[in-house]
């Protein structure tokens, strides 16, 4: 009997559910009895990663456990897009207070749940790039350092985007947003040195840091477990397109996200206590072009006066994310490009 | 049980009668006696079935109090000054979404320049937060009003900031009568909230609310402010009834049964004023004074009623509205329109200033000799101001006035020394 | 909870927002027709079978299959599987294992006693089908589960045709055949062997029969004027087969020239060598991609000693001794002669140069048109007005089994419409799974498993079967390795990528449905489903 390597299998898929898995197997997305902890009726945009990455974060930590989650929310779209009155989409305990301070917020609830005796029930803080990394960042770091029991989950779209796509400090260098626009010698953002909050985080020796993306469910289901299994200050960061502020179809918001995940650019992994402790490889590599040609904002890259210059030097980022991270395994390592 | 003790302490044992779950706190003088109280006292286990928070910031500290109130605990925390600033949209948000939570506020100035000493403008600054602000003239009614504050904003689900003067109360050490526990439990009955975060019967609290219907819900808060114009002298009727003592109450009146002149003010100054007025009473002029206890929501009724017979107001503030003047004369001047008579405002004790019997004295008899300025600065010092403007309409950059004026005032040591302590 | 106005809000409210109206254009579940279903000439479902043998239901698959096709176990033996051909997996690695899943299935239904269908309501109506080859055989299978009494005719002394007489044992093991031609008679078939129908229009008249199926198959080798010596030993390898298979063979000598070029060629050419021979040498005049035999057979071939000699034609044979042309290809691609000749040390000669069919019997009939030695027929099957189909090699199509099988199924539901008094329907088709449609992401990596073949020395000795079957557990994985195109196989992909939560999952089976009061149309569903199921329509304004 001979043996070689073949590339698609329908079992232990990367699909959402798949009826030939075991039901351990399976995603909390692919059952019918999942929360749907933000409801049908919500006004996110055509094909929006952050409802859909909060779905999936929220539905994974009712799952794990037993339903008894408290969710904050900072300012920001999905806040809004959520909660206009009279409706609400969320079918779970939610309060929003600000737009900076949604780490302090879960923090007090954290502290009263705890006076109060309900170790059962689990709080859930979220909020987007701009009340992660910008605004809500202090807040964030002092809930980190008091070990707060608190899951913090930053659903990052490189942007301001309920604002009208302006930059936050999390928008990728060349990246065209309303405040950093495509004109000039240097286009777009600028390439500064970054803030890489998954690493800052790390560096407050927290329980528990991941990554994710809303392309792999089964690894963000599996870390926002393994988060609810833990207790004390956890920060999940998970890369959700932005359709409009991406200037991507609407039909390509998973598409885009696993592309970022499978050009290095966005490092896929997780970490406790300060230490790394997985990473997601590399399944399919594919050049940073593939991925930013997807995105109008990055159109002034290509086309016309192309900036070959400027995407060389977004291929040198993710090649120092995957020679940081390990994040392609050369033994397993495929060359498909029908990604 | 009377005890002589600094004001901060009474406060913190207070508070701890009151049994707060949830305490968070951020350093800032002159409220920092509080919270370190309080702190000693979760972390000794003497008050239990409490968490004490040290956060990064008073923005925190008032986020961390909204958590814990909407998830149905008792919270407290304490400020100041500039803290409160740093706040100020948390502030508003605990009061927007109706969690009853207890502040102290240790009233301080506002920088620059930088001053740590006491007056009203962090409490003025905040005065359409909507939170209740309760002002207390001496540390008993201090203590006392924390107990009272945490009743009310239960009852109402606003929250409650309980202003005392930064050092002349916080830090001052003098006899207090201390409740004890079965006292405070009988009249404090366990927080019923009235939203909270339930997984077992799930709300979302804290929703976008359009045009269609802002203002109704502004109104609704505007009449849990008139509802609190009721109960605020209901409870403190109770709390008397209970403890045989006076505390509390929307507005207090000292001898102004005949006065043609009333002056008004907030905190404790109450008590030089009364002073001031009491000579001035033997030297035959007809002076009253109002203190208002219950600044927001602004008792306009009863102040109305108090002044109704006087032919001069004076209010004395330790605000200044700069480009207009007055902060709360400006609500009196309100609360007795179509009335015939003079309204004269005194700024004093900024930054700390010593407001003297003696100035006072003083200005009480201008004013009854109709010689009050409607704007007067107790004891500025007019020359050092000269010299200051002098300087600026010579040289362009003549510098910071702060420092000019230190500096003068180091070269004329003959004037009056600032500070407050 | 008596909450506070406008501030605070009770779960459930926001699905009074009906996003639904914010839609340009609507995802709407298809079935796409994957390409193996299209390319089966027998018309087999084979992603619907394929489908159920992922799950392990291997009854249910193999139930499926003989929906359409009622001898799996045969096919999934001598089929040329154009549906791997056409396999989009093919654009991957390699196609998936279609027909060693028949086989597996179609052993396992033999093993375990399966039985086929019960035939359908009698309608009274009598049909005759001559020929009991693989369309002969089909077509009776269908027109007795449509309720037809069927009189199967053939002139051979066994059921079977080629699948008995052309194809070696090594490739088809008789026991197989007749288990499965057991189970078509078991449905009530009246058999007549060893009778040769003379005049078509007289056997129909005298057994009173409202239709006929003609399935006569191509039985004569086609012969070529060779000058070959007297002694010469020359012999068409339609007949040679039929003595093997007789068990009568026919002594060839050691050194045996096949002349021909397709699957004929190399059967005879592996039988010889079976038979003994030591030299199997194969004279063809194009090159090999120019073939017509399958790449397997000639693998398999070269595998086992037989050898070709490429652009040759045979030119004489003289005793013990051919004589070859070489050939080139000119620029059409046609041989063409060079000239340049060659010898060949041989004992015999098979030509294996294709067949040609006997249609005397079709000599009074009215209406039935021959033409090139075929008998012209509708996309119905039906030859003439009067009532007469036909197919399997007697009709102009390719002549393989699987083509005889899908003539079969096709003529008797043309015989059906016939002698019910219906209009033919022609049956939609769906729109073609094309391999641009799929997302492979979603597929799994992981290993393949070749079916084990027998020791190659083994091979050159007898008739044992060459290419064993499928363990259950290597079958298992073959079929899961089947990308489902074209048609849902409920991965819950749509259900778990839409922001709106707009996708109804119905449950195992049901497969989903979309909830258009809340779905915006973004598309995601369509971009990520693995196989193409889901495709957006433009909605009316």
């Amino acid at each position: 009997m001979t043996r070689q390597p073949v590339h698609f299998y329908q079992v232990g898929s990367f699909a959402v559910g798949n009826r030939l898995l075991s039901a351990d197997d399976r995603t909390v997305q692919s059952l019918r009895e999942r929360t749907n902890s933000i409801d049908s009726g919500h006004r996110a945009c055509q094909g929006c990663g952050e409802a859909l990455g909060a779905r999936y974060a929220l539905d994974a930590a009712m799952r794990a456990t037993n339903d008894r989650v408290v969710a904050v929310n900072a300012t920001g779209c999905l806040e809004v897009f959520s909660t206009p009155y009279p409706e609400t989409s969320w079918r779970i305990p939610w309060l929003h207070s600000l737009f900076g301070n949604a780490p302090a917020v879960a923090t007090g609830v954290a502290a009263a749940l705890r006076v109060k005796g309900k170790s059962d029930v689990r709080v859930v803080a979220q909020a987007g790039d701009g009340g992660t990394v910008d605004i809500g960042f202090g807040a964030l770091s002092g809930m980190f350092e008091r070990n707060d029991d608190v899951l913090f989950i930053c659903y990052d779209n490189e942007g301001y985007m309920n604002t009208g796509v302006q930059r936050s400090a999390a928008t990728p260098p060349a990246a065209r947003t309303a405040t950093t626009d495509a004109v000039g010698p240097e286009p777009g953002n600028v390439f500064g040195t970054g803030k890489d909050l998954p690493r800052i985080a790390m560096a407050h020796d927290i329980p528990y840091v991941a990554t994710a993306t809303v392309a792999d469910l089964h690894d963000l289901e599996r870390k926002v477990e393994r988060a609810m299994e833990l207790h004390g200050a956890r920060y999940l960061h998970v890369l959700v397109p932005c359709p409009l502020g991406w200037g991507t179809a609407s039909n390509d918001t998973i598409h885009v996200a696993r592309l970022a995940k499978e050009s290095g650019l966005f490092p896929v992994f997780e970490a406790e206590n300060g230490t790394l402790t997985s990473v997601s490889t590399i399944r399919r590599r594919v050049p940073v072009e593939q991925y930013l040609l997807l995105q109008r904002r990055y159109g002034h890259l290509f086309g016309k006066n192309p900036r070959p210059d400027i995407v060389a030097r977004i291929q040198a980022m993710a090649d120092e994310n995957i020679a940081r991270y390990g994040l392609v395994d050369e033994s397993t390592e495929s060359t498909e490009v029908n990604a | 049980m009377l005890r002589q003790i600094e004001g901060s302490k009474a406060i913190a044992e207070t508070v701890a009668l009151c049994r707060p779950e949830v305490v968070c706190a951020y350093p800032i003088s002159p409220q920092t006696h509080i919270i370190e109280a309080v702190g000693a006292m979760v972390k000794s286990g003497r008050l239990a079935q409490c968490e004490f928070i040290n956060v990064e910031s008073e923005f925190a500290a008032m986020s961390v109090a909204i958590g814990a109130s909407a998830t149905g605990a008792r919270a407290y925390t304490a400020t100041a000054s500039q803290g409160l600033l740093f706040m100020l949209e948390a502030v508003f948000n605990a009061s927007g979404l109706g969690l009853p939570i207890v502040m102290t506020l240790a009233n301080r100035a506002i920088g620059a320049p930088i001053n740590i000493w006491n007056d009203h403008s962090d409490a003025m600054a905040v005065r359409d937060a909507g939170w209740i602000q309760l002002f207390a003239e001496t540390n008993q009614e201090a203590a006392d009003l924390h107990v009272q504050a945490f009743r009310l904003a239960e009852e109402l689900s606003v929250p409650v900031m309980v202003c005392m003067d930064g050092f002349i109360l916080t830090h001052a050490v003098e006899g207090v009568d201390m409740l004890d526990q079965e006292t405070v439990d009988a009249f404090l009955p366990p927080y019923e909230p009235r939203q909270v975060l339930d997984v077992d019967d799930p709300v979302s609290i804290g929703a976008m609310v359009g045009p269609e219907a802002f203002e109704e819900v502004r109104y609704l808060a505007y009449l849990r402010q008139r509802d609190a114009l009721e109960r605020i002298p209901e409870i403190a009727r109770e709390f008397t009834q209970l403890t045989g003592r006076e505390s509390g109450g929307l507005i207090r009146s000292y001898r102004t049964d005949d006065a043609e002149i009333i002056v008004v003010a907030l905190g404790s100054v109450l008590g030089t004023i009364k002073d001031a007025v009491d000579i001035r009473r033997d030297a035959g002029e007809r002076i009253g004074v109002v203190g208002i206890t219950a600044f927001r929501p602004f008792p306009s009724e009863a102040v109305r009623a108090a002044l109704a017979q006087a032919r001069q107001v004076v209010v004395l503030e330790k605000s200044f509205s700069t480009g207009f003047g007055g902060v709360l004369s400006t609500d009196v001047a309100m609360s007795m329109r179509d009335l015939d008579f003079d309204l004269r405002t005194v700024i004093a004790g900024l930054g700390g200033r010593a407001i003297t019997r003696r100035s006072l004295e003083d200005m009480l008899k201008r004013a009854n000799d109709d010689e009050l300025e409607p704007l007067t600065f107790l004891d500025l010092d007019h020359d050092a101001v000269e010299r200051e403007r002098e300087r600026m309409r010579k040289v362009r950059r003549s510098g910071p006035s702060a420092e000019n004026l230190l500096r003068d005032r180091a070269a004329f040591s003959s004037l009056p020394r600032g500070g407050g302590a | 909870m008596d909450t506070p106005f406008a501030i605070t809000l009770g779960v459930g409210t926001s699905r009074a927002n009906h996003t639904g109206s914010w839609r340009v254009e609507r995802p709407v579940y298809v079935d796409r027709l994957p390409p193996c279903n299209n390319a089966c000439p027998a018309g087999e479902n084979i992603q619907g079978w394929l489908f159920e043998a992922e799950s392990g239901n291997y009854e249910a698959a193999w139930r499926i299959l003989v929906h359409d096709n009622p001898m799996p176990a045969i096919m999934g033996r001598v089929c040329f599987h154009p549906c791997e051909t056409a396999c989009n997996r093919v654009q991957v690695d390699e196609a998936v294992g279609i027909n060693a899943v028949e086989r597996f299935l179609g052993d396992l239904a033999i093993e375990k006693g399966w039985q086929l269908p019960e035939p359908g309501r009698d309608t009274g109506k009598r049909i005759l089908v001559v020929g009991a080859g693989p369309a002969g055989l089909s077509a009776t299978y269908h027109l007795r589960l449509l309720g037809h009494q069927v009189r199967l005719v053939d002139s051979a002394d066994r059921l079977g045709g080629m699948m008995r007489y052309g194809i070696p044992a090594y490739r088809l093991p008789r026991a197989t055949l007749d288990a499965e031609i057991d189970r078509i008679v078991a449905l009530g078939v009246e058999v007549v062997l060893n009778h040769v129908v003379h005049d078509i229009e007289e056997e129909r008249r005298a057994g009173n029969f409202d239709a006929v199926f003609l399935a006569v198959g191509a039985q004569l080798g086609k012969r070529v004027n060779i000058p070959a010596g007297d002694s010469s030993k020359v012999i068409d390898a339609v007949t040679f087969l039929h003595q093997v298979a007789h068990d009568d063979p026919p002594l060839l000598g050691r050194r045996v020239v096949v002349y021909g070029g397709g699957d004929t060629a190399f059967d005879a050419a592996r039988t010889a060598r079976r038979l003994g021979a030591t030299d199997a040498v194969i004279v063809y005049r194009r090159n090999r991609e120019r073939m017509g035999a399958s790449g397997e057979e000639v693998e398999q071939a070269l595998g086992e000693g037989v050898s070709v000699r490429w652009l040759s034609t045979v030119n004489r044979f003289d005793a013990e001794r051919i004589v070859l042309e070489k050939m080139r290809l000119n620029e059409d691609g046609f041989p063409e002669p060079t000239g340049e000749f060659e010898e060949l040390d041989a004992d015999a000669l098979v030509l294996a140069l294709g067949q040609d069919t006997d249609l005397s019997l079709l000599d009074h009939a009215r209406d039935v048109t021959v033409h090139d030695g075929a008998v012209s027929v509708a996309s119905s099957m039906m030859a003439g007005a009067s009532g007469i189909f036909a197919g399997g090699d007697a009709v102009p199509a390719e002549r393989t089994a699987t083509v005889a099988v899908g003539h079969g199924k096709r003529g008797a539901h043309g015989i059906d419409d016939f002698v019910m008094g219906r209009e033919p329907t022609e049956k939609q088709r769906h729109e073609l799974a094309t391999f641009d449609r799929l997302n492979t992401w979603y597929y799994a990596d992981a290993p393949r498993t070749k079916r084990p073949e027998l020791e190659r020395i083994r091979r050159q000795t007898n008739f044992e079967e060459v290419i064993g079957g499928l363990s259950e557990e290597n079958a298992l994985f073959e079929a899961r390795r089947c990308l489902s195109c074209g048609n849902c196989f409920e991965c819950d992909n749509c259900f778990g990528v839409c922001p709106d939560n707009a996708v109804i999952k119905l449950g195992a089976g049901e497969r989903y449905e979309f909830d258009y009061d809340f779905c915006k149309g973004c598309g995601i569903c369509v971009k990520e489903c693995p196989c193409g199921a889901i495709e957006m329509v433009p909605e009316r304004i």
